[in-house]
């Protein structure tokens, strides 16, 4: 029901980037979407910027030890992001110069459909039952794919491996959840500004905050929709979530939809290219085939042609031998017949 | 005629001392990369992790060697037989050109022996780079067998297996022509999954059509800008039927090219146009992306439909390098320039000496073994046993 | 700015049919330009 309030925020920005989406591949009704699924709800007005959860998570995780300890929170003066050796910072941001800052714990999102997952061509990532997004490093072929589709730019890379470099973010504590613990980040804190719980119910619990205490809040959540839905959900006090450096442009589209155009459009190539190219081929080998046609009946039309002049010639030459030999005859026969007239004549004189 | 005097010569020519510096280069870089890791010798990051080494050595690798799948189409499919001459230094290139495309794969990846992995052993199908990496695969061999008889008449002794492979011309033609299609084109989809990190200048949906429609005019260019420079260097290698039918080609290239690119436009626009993203055109990535669709798809474009219409040879090959770039220029935009385009500019990447000496590196390489197989084998010219049922 | 989907989509998709015919039009006048002097040259 409070999802309602939602359309309001996300404005055309995030709409405009849903418009080109073709259609789905999978039906929605084909996907249960793990309803049970664990998150954690992070409220940014409850965050001190203590930095436990950066201690806890470097602990839990057996991550190694930073340059400078968790305890200096100087650190905070410079905006980071989650790289090889920390799964988890938090950032301080000033909304307006001269108020109290605001602190936002960044790590990985844990969306309902993973990009990475979607990206991913050795199925490295799975999204698991317990809601977190885990990693498979011994198939791991290093593209960092994964890095490049990460809508929240999360995943980070071991740049200094020769040999065994492996994609590190967050997994959720998914060890300790499998165990029945929470994760290290949420045990660790201090102030309840993260609370772990089924993502359905955090919804709840998030809505019921905001709505309660409309002059504070910003009157969206987080993560409910944004791409496709995270297992970790955000809010926030006034006046934005982009003061807190997060981008709200992102859009409800899942990472599995943005390709599934794409993804479709392959067995279709594969499906109308032969037909299509045999068939232009056939038709270049038909013209052909009547072009030639075209030659060998001009070429016996004149061949044709010339031996019926040639026959007409000889007839032509015949009867001009004809003629010629008539004339021939007449006038031996002529010839002959003058000289016996004269034998004649010479006779009667003898 | 002008290369031939450096077999007489010393072996210090301009060209053989550069190209030695830059493998020399490249084998320092080529240790440092495999015994410290990418960081050791790339700019990449976290926010960054696909340099050059992608946006060059990948998706421009992969588009100008688009030349094989369309001259072998043009030649086999559309009936353009008297170009058959250009067929055999077409698939030479395309083959080389992705053969260098995976090599150069193996410095990028993390752990490049396990390469086979997304073919052989765990499939992730819904990944846009496993089709990719399974057309490069198949089409790889294909173009292998293509470009293979070549090397059998060399060396002799192969007729049976030659003539097979003959025999097999169209249905290797075809499934080129198949495999090219989804590649090409997927490349470009390889960023439909980013719409919050790609500039919605070049954000469209129509990635993957807009990455097929250029490969295509790629590759057509490719053939004229390679075909003038072979005449050039290696003009006593050919034989009379690749002469005769030599400007022939190049303009009927031309004029494929110069169409094909208005198509491409078009649909340029129509992006722009379906989105209605026109106000980004007056910021300054608007003023970037004019320059690549005026300055190198508008204006080749025109100049090859000028030099066809007026059958100036000199336009034409102006035209095709100028298209090349243009196609370079559109790959690292949408790979690097216009990617992360919302990060602040001390996060964004520029590429490290090493990652430069390495892609010089690869194509230094292609360079030397294309010029040693068409030294040596009959790619310029039918083999004189075999004229009559040239491949 | 448009409040729904479907108005967004109204305006984009009404400009770009404008501009589709436009294109074709444009694709006519540069065939006849390209291979306007084919006869004169030669074929293809």
């Amino acid at each position: 029901m409070k999802r309602r309030h939602f359309l309001g925020l996300m404005g055309a920005a995030g709409v405009s980037l849903t418009t080109g989406v073709t259609a789905k591949a999978a039906s929605s009704a084909d996907v249960a979407g793990l309803p049970n699924a664990g998150g954690v709800l992070f409220d940014a007005s409850r965050c001190i910027g203590c930095r436990k959860c950066e201690a806890a998570c470097n602990q839990v995780n057996e991550l190694p030890k930073p340059a400078k300890p968790f305890d200096d929170l100087t650190v905070m003066d410079t905006a980071r992001r989650t790289d090889a050796k920390s799964y988890t910072v938090v950032n301080k941001y000033v909304p307006k110069p001269g108020e109290n800052p605001v602190f936002r714990k960044i790590q990985c999102n844990h969306c309902m459909e993973p990009a990475c997952a979607s990206a991913c061509f050795v199925k490295a990532f799975k999204k698991s039952e317990t809601g977190a997004v885990v990693y498979d490093a011994s198939v791991c072929v290093g593209c960092r794919y994964c890095m490049v589709a990460c809508p929240f730019n999360i995943p980070a890379y071991e740049y200094d491996k020769a040999f065994t470099p492996r994609v590190m973010k967050c997994t959720l504590c998914q060890p300790r959840l499998l165990e029945g613990k929470l994760p290290g980040c949420v045990e660790a804190c201090p102030k309840e500004a993260l609370q772990f719980g089924k993502r359905r119910e955090l919804i709840n619990i998030a809505w019921d905050r905001v709505s309660g205490n409309p002059d504070k809040y910003v009157q969206h959540v987080y993560g409910e929709h944004e791409m496709g839905g995270t297992s970790w959900l955000y809010i926030a006090p006034k006046p934005s979530f982009a003061a807190l450096g997060m981008d709200e442009g992102l859009g409800t589209t899942s990472a599995p939809e943005l390709t599934s155009g794409a993804l479709a459009a392959v067995p279709a190539v594969a499906g109308i290219w032969p037909v299509l190219l045999t068939g232009i081929y056939a038709i270049t080998k038909r013209k052909d085939k009547i072009a030639e046609e075209e030659k060998k009946a001009a070429v016996e039309a004149a061949i044709a042609k010339a031996s019926a002049d040639a026959e007409a010639k000889l007839a032509e030459e015949l009867e001009k031998a004809e003629v010629a030999g008539k004339r021939r005859i007449e006038v031996e026969v002529k010839k002959a017949l003058e000289a016996a007239a004269k034998e004649q004549e010479g006779g009667e004189d003898a | 005629m002008s290369t031939e005097h450096t077999k007489n010569g010393s072996l210090f020519t301009p060209f053989n001392i550069v190209a030695g510096i830059i493998l020399a280069a490249g084998l320092v870089v080529t240790v440092m990369r495999f015994t410290m890791g990418l960081g050791s010798v790339t700019n990449l990051s976290d926010n960054n992790p696909w340099g050059i080494w992608i946006g060059f050595d990948l998706l421009c690798g992969v588009a100008l060697a688009a030349g094989g799948y369309t001259t072998s189409a043009a030649c086999y499919i559309f009936g353009f037989k008297r170009f058959h001459a250009a067929v055999r230094p077409a698939i030479l290139t395309a083959f080389l050109g992705y053969a260098l495309v995976v090599f150069a794969l193996n410095y990028d990846v993390g752990r490049p022996w396990r390469l086979p992995y997304p073919i052989f052993y765990q499939q992730g199908t819904t990944s846009i780079l496993f089709e990719v990496g399974l057309c490069v695969f198949i089409y790889l061999t294909v173009l292998f067998l293509e470009y293979l008889p070549a090397a059998f008449e060399w060396k002799g002794g192969f007729d049976k297996y030659r003539s097979i492979l003959v025999k097999l011309t169209m249905v290797l033609t075809i499934f080129g022509v198949i495999l090219s299609t989804l590649h090409q084109s997927s490349l470009g989809a390889l960023y439909l999954i980013v719409p919050s990190k790609l500039h919605p200048l070049w954000y469209t949906p129509y990635l993957p059509v807009m990455f097929f429609m250029s490969s295509m005019f790629a590759g057509l260019s490719m053939v004229v800008f390679e075909g003038t420079l072979s005449h050039k260097y290696f003009h006593h290698k050919m034989d009379e039927d690749y002469n005769a039918n030599y400007l022939d080609l190049q303009f009927a290239f031309a004029k494929g090219a110069a169409w094909i690119m208005a198509g491409y436009l078009a649909m340029k626009l129509l992006g722009l146009s379906m989105d209605n993203r026109w106000h980004y055109l007056f910021t300054g990535y608007g003023a970037w992306w004019l320059l690549e669709v005026v300055g190198f798809v508008v204006l080749p474009c025109y100049c090859y439909a000028v030099g066809y219409r007026d059958r100036n040879i000199g336009l034409v090959r102006l035209a095709a390098p100028w298209t090349v770039i243009g196609i370079m220029l559109n790959r690292f935009d949408v790979s690097l320039i216009a990617f992360n385009w919302q990060l602040p500019s001390a996060e964004r990447y520029f590429p490290s000496l090493g990652e430069i000496i390495i892609s010089l590196f690869v194509v230094t390489i292609g360079v030397l073994v294309f010029k040693f197989i068409v030294t040596r084998m009959p790619i310029f010219y039918a083999h004189p046993a075999y004229k009559d049922s040239s491949h | 700015m448009f409040n729904t989907l479907q108005d967004l989509m109204l305006h984009n998709k009404s400009i770009t049919y404008v501009l589709m015919g436009v294109v074709l039009v444009c694709f006519i006048g540069f065939w006849r330009f390209l291979t306007g002097r084919e006869e004169r040259n030669r074929r293809y």
